[in-house]
């Protein structure tokens, strides 16, 4: 809420923010999905976080065939399509707070071991291998004053700063927006359609690069539509 | 902004230059210090080559410095560097003797640099011990392992676990070499510089000159494998199969192009092996060359219809990194970084014996649609990921994590 505060500031001047992302290992490995409920229940609450966004801005094959770390893995090192189907639905905006989505996610595990005898025996092609992560964020002193401004600025925004305002405000903002359509609701009506234009670009299955230049692209329309 | 700087821009994109211009001033007033084992040779070299100017055209007051030791120190360090890869090789006390005296007589050189640093990585093993021998030091200190450590010779690591517990944070390049330690373990996966002399761009007539130089026939295929003579290389198994493939591909050509590194004494008897095992086959070129012929491994690549990486074990695999950014798709050992790097029917594919390597061979081999198309999207994946800017600005985001405090989010004015 902090953050957020700090980035629509005064008079509807918009700060833009940039962050870096950094994994650290928690040491804690799972074998098979009994072990992955087992870690689950007690890893650090940042560590599902990770696994949900950190590959959106950390090193790794783009091609992203489910939404987060945990059905990949069901898929593919364990085989298991029906749970990672059940995994992949999951919208960590739809939980209030990560400690839910935790519940959330060990609920489907263990029903699917309720479903499934020899998933308690399967061993995984390789291990799941949690990780954490820190995310350094840094003020660039830059100030969007009007969304006309702000469709000229998105193209040249940094991967950071995407990140930060577009997919890591789901997790600070109310209702889980993003930072743009929070800052564009404080200029009323006028710009509901831009706010539209926004919440349809997807944040899970491409990369920031490619998110940017969606949202560049809805922003530039949106507001030629708000002036016409 | 430096001619360099720009450079990078016009490769890696103006956006990813400006937010490290951003990080870098949040080390004004900073001193920030690498230490390694060799200026030359092998893939921290490289890196640090790059890094360091890089970081100092960015404004950080970045510094690099070389230990030096005797061929004891080096023999006892490549002992651990294979134990931690999980030779179970034993250390003759003379040669721990040798490999902590020697830190002794390196500390009495750098402590005052290393004692007033804000910041210090120490890369690898070698240099380890340096961290209990600056007593007085007033910076946070950061252990690099460029190694794979997923399953060490334990009684080594037990070893060298004394001298790295005490750091304030390591480095490893995946999740899995992560050990057991006192303090927060970073992942970060190293990275190519696309402007050195081995990843640029070349004119087609300089890789013409080079296949002419080694005798390579540019109307029939070839597989190289460019690494240092060294056994988890896996350089014979490279040449079985070639073997393999060329009863079904038999214009096929192999290079092993390699170099020796200061630190490593083994690189005579392997490439002896190397050697015997290649017999009077004429179509097996066996290089060893210079430490410094970056631009002429460039070409090699770049004139190579597939790139081979055949490693048992591997830190991260920089060559495979710098194959897949010419634009080749590479057949990797099933290991270590290699895994993160090599995509089955993306990027190239994953093999674990020499006969796996052989199928994958022929099956791109007749497909130079596949070769192409695996190749851009190997590039994009480069691009994208593996950039030295996307390496800097970890180690960066790291430095500020390390040196403002261990909470997940970190707030800077």
């Amino acid at each position: 809420m902090q953050e957020h505060a700090d980035t629509v500031s005064d008079t509807q001047s918009f700060s833009i923010k940039d962050c870096a992302l950094i994994a650290i290992s928690t040491g804690r490995r799972a074998y098979n999905l009994r072990d992955l409920s087992e870690h689950l229940r007690s890893v650090a609450v940042d560590s599902i976080y990770y696994h949900f966004w950190g590959g959106l801005i950390q090193a790794r094959f783009d091609e992203r065939e489910y939404n987060n770390d945990f059905a990949s893995w069901v898929r593919h090192a364990l085989h298991d399509a029906p749970l990672a189907e059940r995994l992949a639905v999951l919208d960590p905006t739809d939980f209030d707070e990560l400690e839910a989505l935790r519940r959330e996610l060990m609920e489907l595990m263990d029903q699917r071991l309720d479903e499934s005898e020899s998933l308690h025996w399967v061993q995984a092609t390789h291990p799941f291998e949690f990780i954490r992560s820190q995310i350094v964020i840094f003020d660039t002193r830059h100030r969007i004053h009007s969304p006309e401004e702000l469709a000229e600025a998105l193209p040249g925004l940094s991967i950071g700063s995407i990140f930060y305002h577009f997919i890591d405000a789901r997790r600070r903002v109310p209702d889980h927006v993003d930072d743009f359509r929070q800052w564009l609701a404080t200029f009323g009506e006028r710009y509901d359609r831009l706010r539209e234009r926004i919440a349809e670009v997807e944040a899970y299955f491409s990369s920031v690069s490619e998110i940017r230049e969606r949202l560049a692209h809805a922003v530039h329309i949106g507001v030629e539509e708000a002036a016409s | 902004m430096s001619t360099a700087l720009e450079a990078y821009a016009a490769v890696a994109g103006q956006d990813v230059i400006d937010q490290l211009g951003q990080l870098a001033s949040r080390y004004r007033g900073m001193k920030v210090v690498h230490v390694n084992s060799t200026r030359v040779g092998g893939g921290v070299a490289e890196i640090l080559h790059k890094l360091v100017p890089l970081s100092r055209q960015l404004g950080v007051d970045a510094h690099w410095e070389v230990i030096t030791g005797e061929p004891t120190f080096f023999q006892c360090t490549k002992a651990i560097h294979n134990a931690l890869q999980g030779n179970p090789v034993m250390l003759p006390s003379q040669w721990l003797e040798a490999y902590e005296e020697n830190n002794r007589r390196n500390a009495e050189r750098l402590r005052p640099l290393l004692e007033e640093a804000d910041l210090v990585f120490i890369h690898d093993p070698q240099p380890a011990p340096l961290l209990g021998l600056c007593p007085n030091r007033r910076g946070k200190w950061v252990w690099r392992c460029h190694i794979d450590a997923s399953h060490p010779y334990r009684p080594v690591w037990h070893y060298l676990r004394r001298h790295v517990s005490g750091y304030d944070a390591s480095v490893f390049s995946l999740a899995s070499f992560a050990q057991a330690l006192p303090h927060p373990e970073y992942l970060i996966p190293p990275s190519i510089d696309p402007l050195s002399e081995k990843n640029i761009d070349l004119p087609a007539d300089e890789v013409d000159a080079v296949r002419q130089r080694f005798d390579l026939d540019s109307d029939r295929p070839l597989v190289t494998q460019v690494s240092r003579f060294d056994r988890f290389k896996d350089p014979v198994g490279v040449i079985n199969a070639y073997r393999l493939a060329k009863r079904f591909v038999p214009g096929l050509q192999l290079v092993l192009a390699g170099s020796g590194a200061d630190d490593d004494p083994e690189g005579e008897a392997v490439l002896a092996e190397v050697q015997a095992a290649a017999g009077d086959d004429e179509d097996i070129h066996v290089l060893l060359l210079p430490p410094d012929a970056h631009r002429v491994i460039n070409a090699i690549q770049r004139a190579s219809d597939l790139v081979i990486q055949k490693s048992t074990r591997e830190g991260f695999g920089l060559t495979v990194t710098e194959a897949m950014w010419k634009g080749r798709p590479v057949i990797g050992g099933d290991t270590g970084g290699i895994r993160l790097q090599v995509i089955d029917f993306h990027t190239g594919f994953l093999v674990s014996t020499p006969e796996g390597a052989a199928l994958r061979m022929r099956y791109l081999l007749n497909q130079p649609r596949l070769i192409h198309d695996m190749g851009a999207k190997a590039r994009t994946f480069v691009l994208e990921n593996f950039l030295l800017t996307r390496q800097l600005r970890e180690y960066l985001t790291l430095g500020l994590g390390v040196l403002t405090g261990m909470g997940e989010r970190i707030e800077l004015g």
